[in-house]
């Protein structure tokens, strides 16, 4: 039987070296035959070194050397296993129904991911796969779908949580011959990558719940708009689309069942706006991505004008689960308003970035510190971003506070799509929202003035608090045109640009007037307003920072106190990195 | 509106395979853009023109899609192409210090293309991997945590080798 060692590599170990050694070893010693290797986005939990998956066996290998791979190669030849480095995480395959203990997570979303050859059907298959599909279509029937979908409690996960099961029954009731299914793989919020695991881990997954919605709507084409920039994600799609179709469960007649529905990609290209639902259609009909005013909502008038509704890949990815358990199961995960898991891609100053999938209601401090490590180089956390440039910061307090939709929203952020961005010490808040302004600027369609110029002016005054020439009236100006962006954009686009800026404030308005008042940037990141000088009685005169310095604009004596030429000096913060006296001071 | 003449430039077959297969599609226009774009490197001008006479698309209608969306480019793009990730993690993590870095590297500002049509230099968002920000890739090849000290090396190896190929 065929091998498959899945590897899964943590993002921050540089250029894969597990997997080309291991397929270095596949080739030297010609195994393509029996074994295969498969880079996968997650593994079910994550670690600071390489974790390996040996399938069919279900053997996880971690702790072990580039070294030690041709031994792990040989065993599983053999049938046989390397005890040494086998984890002591639980190697059995962990079913959905429980939170697991150790890696404290769920996974329903991410349930195949790192488990399974993606490009392969039958795998899906034979780890239940399609089941839903038969029992909807057989068993519970269209209206039997849609109650089930209303019973689990699923909320959108692109980011504005409206309730799944309704948005299908809205689109059902609407008269027409004609509707169409569409899952949003557009994925625009930067620093976020959730949906493109799911697509590249377990295709199927988004493939059958789209079969199961389109049955139970009522639709006989869905289209996947998916970013061009996830070349595999696409093709892994494509091949289970013509796998599925070769099998019978997609194209005409599904199953036998009499139902016909078949699904296409169209492909974005790089604009984040074509991420809201009426430019994504837009785009679709192969025209400019700028949003309409709704009403009419897709679920009216949609693509080509008929009857559409629109899911996220990761809703998408939840429905056969949904169906095959039943609502009711799903709805005893989560909080109240909030069920069933989230998948959050944890990233910046945190020690093991990556997917993580857990239940509703998991506080932050658990994702940060019990999950991923906590902050890296042992600095102090500061902040939180989740929802991207629409979305908030989540400020020290309230690393207790659950998650989910209602507790997000209460403090100033969103749940977003699922970027969940970890701060330190080092960040400034107003560098920081300086990127996300730019981001909406840059994104911004033009169709609208608020938005427009709105989100200009209030970069530009960012821009000018950054450099030293804040007034305290700024602040003001910032309150006065988030208001009116608020107010008066046509989409959620613009609505929401202000939001970094106004949660920023609402928790670190100190920072802001540290900037404007005292000009100063605590944490070196404008540079304009910070200064590096060595603390004379500090210094052990080691003369580290001087070789360090890539302006050699630091001199001294071996054993006496160094000085810093501050006109020359280009504020890159090396000297003050470097040096292991704290004999730098920074301000 | 004006009929546009037969250009003077013969469309790859691929091309004109995906064209014939999209044809009777609708919504074909971006896709088929992008098929441009994998041919050629960019959508030169004869080939638009040559495209929306023979599928009957306006030429305006293919130029406001090509100006609306980031991917499409007009310019040929260098014989090697640096992107730059300035999603939120790179950015977090020094991001803009490497194009700083790399256009004073190459004396290539961002957006262009070197006059020896050596290197072109783009800023693009998030390419998934934030785990290793920050990243660039030259040519689809991805490098993470890159550092500015390892740039003028990794430049390197792109500057040599194409100047060798090109004698
Ligand atoms: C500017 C903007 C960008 C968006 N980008 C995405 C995206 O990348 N992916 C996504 O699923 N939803 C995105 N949305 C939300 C969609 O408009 C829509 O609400 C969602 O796809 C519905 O699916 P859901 O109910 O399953 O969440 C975006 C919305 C806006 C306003
Ligand atoms: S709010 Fe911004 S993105 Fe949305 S329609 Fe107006 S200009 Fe375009
Ligand atoms: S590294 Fe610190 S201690 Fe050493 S010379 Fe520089 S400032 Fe002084
Ligand atoms: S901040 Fe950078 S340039 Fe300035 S003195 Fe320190 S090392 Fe030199
Ligand atoms: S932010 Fe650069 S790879 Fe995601």
């Amino acid at each position: 039987m065929k091998k498959y060692i899945i590897v899964w590599e943590p993002d921050s170990q540089k250029g894969s070296p597990v997997n080309n050694a291991l397929l270095k070893i596949l080739n030297e010693k010609q195994l393509a035959e029996k074994m295969e290797i498969i880079r996968s986005p997650f593994i079910g939990f994550t670690s600071s070194g390489a974790i390996l998956r040996v399938m069919p066996d279900n053997l996880i290998y971690t702790g072990f050397r580039v070294e030690d791979l041709e031994g792990i190669v040989n065993a599983t030849l053999a049938g046989d296993r390397v005890d040494k480095f086998i984890s002591s995480y639980d190697n059995k395959f962990l079913p959905v129904e429980e939170k697991d203990p150790l890696s404290r997570q769920f996974k329903i979303v991410l349930r195949n991911v790192g488990y399974l050859d993606p490009e392969s059907i039958e795998e899906y298959i034979s780890r239940g796969g399609y089941k839903a599909l038969e029992k909807a279509l057989f068993e519970l029937g269209r209206d039997g779908v849609i109650a089930e979908m209303k019973a689990s409690g699923l909320r959108g996960r692109g980011g504005a949580g409206f309730p799944t099961g309704l948005k299908w029954e809205l689109t059902k009731k609407e008269a027409g011959e004609i509707k169409y299914a569409i899952c949003n793989a557009d994925e625009g919020d930067p620093g976020a990558y959730m949906d493109r695991a799911v697509l590249e881990g377990d295709p199927h997954s988004v493939v059958e719940g789209m079969i199961i919605g389109g049955f139970a709507v009522g639709c006989t084409q869905g289209f996947v708009y998916i970013r061009a920039e996830y070349p595999l994600a696409i093709e892994r799609l494509e091949k289970a689309l013509k796998d599925a179709r070769e099998m019978g469960l997609l194209g005409k007649d599904i199953l036998g069942s009499g139902f016909d529905f078949d699904i296409e990609l169209r492909w974005g290209a790089g604009a984040f706006v074509c991420g809201e639902e009426t430019a994504l259609i837009a785009s679709i009909e192969g025209k400019r991505g700028n949003p309409r005013p709704r009403p009419p909502f897709p679920s009216v008038s949609g693509l080509w004008e008929k009857p559409t509704f629109i899911n996220n890949v990761e809703t998408w990815a939840n429905v056969p689960v949904i169906i095959e358990k039943g609502g009711k199961w799903m709805g005893s995960i989560g909080t109240e308003k909030s069920k069933g898991t989230k998948v959050f891609a944890v990233t910046g100053k945190v020690k093991n970035p990556g997917l993580v999938e857990v239940p509703m209601g998991t506080t932050i401090r658990e994702i940060v510190y019990d999950i991923c490590g906590g902050i890296k180089d042992n600095k102090n956390f500061k902040a939180v971003q989740t929802g991207g440039p629409s979305g908030g910061v989540i400020a020290e307090k309230y690393l207790d506070m659950p998650v989910d939709y209602e507790s997000l929203q209460s403090i100033g952020s969103i749940m977003g799509s699922g970027g969940l961005i970890v701060m330190d010490e080092d960040d400034c808040m107003v560098d920081v929202n300086k990127f996300y302004l730019q981001f909406s600027v840059d994104e911004s369609c033009g169709k609208c003035m608020p938005c427009r110029i709105g989100g200009k002016q209030i970069l530009e005054i960012l821009e000018k608090i950054s450099k030293g020439n804040g007034e305290m009236t700024d602040i003001d100006k910032i309150y006065s045109i988030s208001n009116a962006m608020q107010k008066a954009s046509l989409c959620a686009l613009g609505q929401t640009t202000p939001n970094p800026v106004l949660s920023s404030l609402r928790y670190f308005e100190d920072e802001y007037l540290a900037h404007i008042k005292d000009k100063k940037c605590y944490t070196g990141k404008c540079k304009d307003l910070v200064q590096y000088t060595v603390i004379p009685e500090k210094c052990i005169g080691c003369g580290l920072c001087a070789t360090r310095c890539p302006v050699k604009c630091i001199t001294g004596e071996k054993r006496k106190p160094y000085l810093i030429d501050t006109k020359a000096c280009i504020k890159c913060g090396e000297c003050y990195n470097v040096c292991k006296f704290d004999a730098v001071k920074r301000g | 509106m004006m009929m546009l003449e037969k250009q003077e430039v013969t469309l790859e077959k691929g091309l004109l395979d995906f064209m014939e297969k999209w044809k009777d599609k609708p919504g074909k226009e971006i896709m088929i853009l992008h098929k441009i774009q994998e041919v050629y490197g960019y959508v030169p001008r004869k080939v638009a023109m040559e495209v929306s006479r023979v599928m009957g698309i306006p030429l305006a209608k293919i130029y406001g899609i090509i100006t609306f969306y980031h991917l499409f480019k007009l310019q040929k793009p260098g014989k090697n192409q640096i992107s730059v990730c300035m999603g939120t993690a790179c950015y977090l993590k020094g991001g803009n210090d490497i194009i700083q870095e790399i256009e004073d590297l190459i004396g290539v500002a961002v957006n262009t293309t070197s006059e020896d049509g050596h290197f072109s230099l783009e800023v693009v968002r998030c390419v998934g991997c934030c785990g290793l920000a920050p990243v660039m890739s030259i040519n689809g090849k991805v490098y993470g945590n890159v550092q500015k000290s390892e740039l003028p090396k990794i430049l390197g190896e792109y500057s040599g080798k194409e100047a060798n190929a090109n004698g």
